[in-house]
């Protein structure tokens, strides 16, 4: 396993942006500028930031509602991010959405999703399209947990298997669905054993080590790219956060809380290995992450900038004309 | 979203718009004809669904295609229902125009998610980013004997959805016509068949053939009231306008045709000639789609009616099996009669 310098900064900026990003609008959310839900990511970076550094701009991805991540790996615009959070006609949604819908369609990504499992068959879907219209695209869908005991999950990857789509099922494993956690959910230690009821790879991977995300993804996207078909991705991770902001986590102790924050955290370990491997200084890591932060600073400050949403067109929007 | 890559061809127009020659076909077949027209006209158009291939579906709709189009787009799947509607979800959003086939109404539960939360509010939720051109094929209604779980309709419980469109042919033509534009329509479309219209005939143009959506359709003229009805009931309805007009009453037949969008202003044009308005449906009375008529006419043309408006629907109850308990509960032409004579008497 060996990844060159500009992959592993590249990788270590997604990951520093995601968690920069889930800070910032726990913030806000508690400054009381964000309205409704927000899910962080913290903790899961490594998984979205491995997978989509093998994506083009035209395949599609399918996110959840922990989805900001999966967002920004794909490339998206953290003003318009935040504006979409704050409400304003500036973001991507125009307000409709939310944290729970961001899409951004130019970027190939169909969509966080609100509901559980709700974005599997979608990906299917799109990758449908693109064996039907003979193109090399591939669909990747993310999900967690909770959907791999959904039936989505279970007719989706049959359909996949049986027409060889081009698609990718990540599992990221943070756990916890909600507050049951993994063990009182499944019968199973290894969700990835799953895909052999499908006829499809099931791959493992520590979710921490985006090295390792990055590695199993490139080989599930050499096999949908030949037309080799489907791969079930499972990344075993870590929630840092409740559910939801504001959880109070009645279903974890403090102690599982804190030791499994420090003993699972991709970007902390990231850092570790660039500077052991001599890939970069530890102040090359400090420019990305000041970078970073004024990327933040400014997008924030443009999507505060946005006029808010204006409800007169909100009809309009229902149908395509 | 487009796809990025330029394989598709744009579809043909029309060969010679609309046709004036007509021929006499079942129902089933003048969908067949529309679907197999669409698909040579636009290769993004594919249909999904079980037991759509060599059986060539359940009520023989896709009777053929399998030879004409092969197994890729005439794409058969394992019994998956909110796997099959989700599929269709994320190809029409990615470039495809799929039309899903459902054997049953009853089973859109099993897909429920999919068609509400996915396909009828993804370009809302994304602010107008995406479009989701996809029909969802189904047939429904009582009177064949098949019991509770094969035989609602259920069109009240799409009508409900924002984001979703929502037709109901009654006759071959319109079938033929409404299914091409549905088809057309960048939009989630609801298509309700009914089971017991597949072998009913009528004339039906040749070639292509449009029925715009949001058009209701005056299938018969009268002075006295109107009766406002879709599906199979506009059959009853025709045949209970006969029976009246023996008996010196003159009733006017509004076929709703497409219930979302639906076409106000014809019903609100047949109510201020009649004063007096019939709605009926086969689907049960409460919550039913007639009661959004009927209040629709009392809020906008109050002042014309001369008596209440008032329903005609099926009884509050499942469907039953013994072919007599099976109609007695939806309404049948003697009903109609029975319901126009107290309203105009």
């Amino acid at each position: 396993m060996t990844i060159d310098r500009a992959t592993a900064l590249e990788l270590y900026r997604v990951m520093r942006t995601i968690r920069s990003f889930e800070e910032r609008s726990t913030q806000l959310f508690g400054e009381n500028k964000i309205w409704g839900t927000i899910h962080s990511y913290a903790g899961e970076e490594a998984i979205a930031a491995g997978v989509c550094a093998h994506l083009r701009d035209d395949d599609w991805i399918t996110s959840t509602h922990r989805g900001h991540g999966h967002c920004i790996a794909k490339g998206a615009d953290l003003g318009k991010m935040f504006a979409e959070l704050l409400g304003r006609e500036t973001g991507y949604c125009r307000g409709r959405g939310g944290s729970m819908h961001i899409a951004d369609t130019s970027k190939g990504n169909l969509g966080a999703n609100g509901i559980v499992g709700g974005g599997i068959p979608i990906a299917t879907g799109a990758a449908l399209t693109a064996q039907q219209l003979g193109t090399d695209q591939l669909a990747v869908s993310f999900f967690g947990d909770g959907a791999a005991n959904q039936g989505t999950f279970h007719e989706s990857l049959n359909l996949a298997a049986i027409w060889k789509l081009p698609v990718i099922y990540v599992c990221e494993n943070n756990q916890y669905a909600e507050s049951l956690p993994v063990k009182r959910a499944f019968a199973v230690e290894d969700i990835a054993v799953r895909a052999s009821g499908y006829g499809m790879p099931g791959l493992r991977v520590d979710g921490r080590d985006v090295r390792k995300v990055h590695e199993a993804a490139g080989e599930a996207v050499g096999r949908a790219r030949s037309g080799k078909g489907p791969t079930l991705l499972v990344a075993d991770s870590y929630r840092h956060e409740g559910h939801y902001y504001g959880d109070p986590r009645k279903y974890q102790s403090k102690d599982e809380i804190e030791g499994w924050r420090k003993r699972f955290d991709p970007i902390a370990d990231a850092r570790a290995w660039i500077v052991a491997d001599r890939l970069a200084g530890e102040a090359d890591l400090e420019a990305i992450d000041r970078g970073v932060a004024q990327e933040i600073d400014r997008a924030v400050a443009w999507a505060e900038q946005g006029p808010p949403a204006s409800p007169i067109k909100l009809p309009e929007d229902v149908y395509a004309t | 979203m487009p796809p990025k890559t330029a394989t598709t061809t744009e579809p043909r127009p029309g060969a010679g718009g609309q046709s004036s020659s007509t021929r006499e076909m079942f129902y089933n077949e003048a969908l067949n004809e529309a679907l197999r027209l669409e698909m040579e006209r636009d290769e993004r158009v594919i249909v999904i669904g079980e037991d759509i291939a060599e059986h060539g579906g359940a009520f023989q709709v896709t009777a053929g295609l399998l030879d004409r189009f092969g197994p890729t787009r005439i794409r058969q799947t394992p019994i998956s229902e909110i796997g099959i509607v989700g599929a269709a979800v994320g190809a029409a959003l990615t470039g495809l125009r799929p039309i899903v086939e459902l054997m049953y109404v009853d089973f859109s539960g099993l897909a429920m998610d999919q068609i509400v939360n996915q396909a009828a509010q993804n370009r809302f939720m994304f602010g107008g980013q995406a479009r989701v051109p996809m029909v969802l094929r189904t047939q429904g209604g009582s009177g064949r004997g098949n019991a509770a779980q094969h035989s609602k309709s259920l069109e009240a419980w799409f009508a409900h959805v924002a984001g979703l469109k929502l037709v109901m042919p009654a006759t071959p033509a319109d079938a033929k016509g409404l299914l091409t534009a549905a088809i057309r329509d960048d939009n989630p479309v609801i298509f309700l068949e009914h089971k017991l219209l597949y072998r009913t005939k009528g004339a039906v143009p040749e070639g292509e053939h449009v029925v715009p959506l949001g058009q209701a359709d005056i299938k018969r003229e009268g002075t006295d009231l109107t009766i406002v009805t879709w599906s199979r009931e506009v059959l009853f309805a025709l045949e209970a306008a006969a029976t009246l007009a023996d008996q010196g009453i003159a009733a006017e037949v509004v076929d709703v045709r497409t219930l979302v969008p639906l076409d106000k202003a014809r019903i609100l044009a047949s109510v201020r000639k009649t004063h007096r308005v019939l709605v009926v449906h086969e689907a049960i009375k409460r919550g039913g789609y007639g009661a959004e008529i009927a209040a629709m006419i009392a809020e906008e043309a109050f002042d014309e009616l001369d008596a209440p408006p008032k329903r005609l629907a099926g009884l509050d109850t499942p469907i039953p099996y013994a072919q007599h308990l099976e109609k007695s509960v939806v309404p049948q032409a003697g009903d109609i009669v029975a319901a126009a004579k107290e309203l105009v008497g």
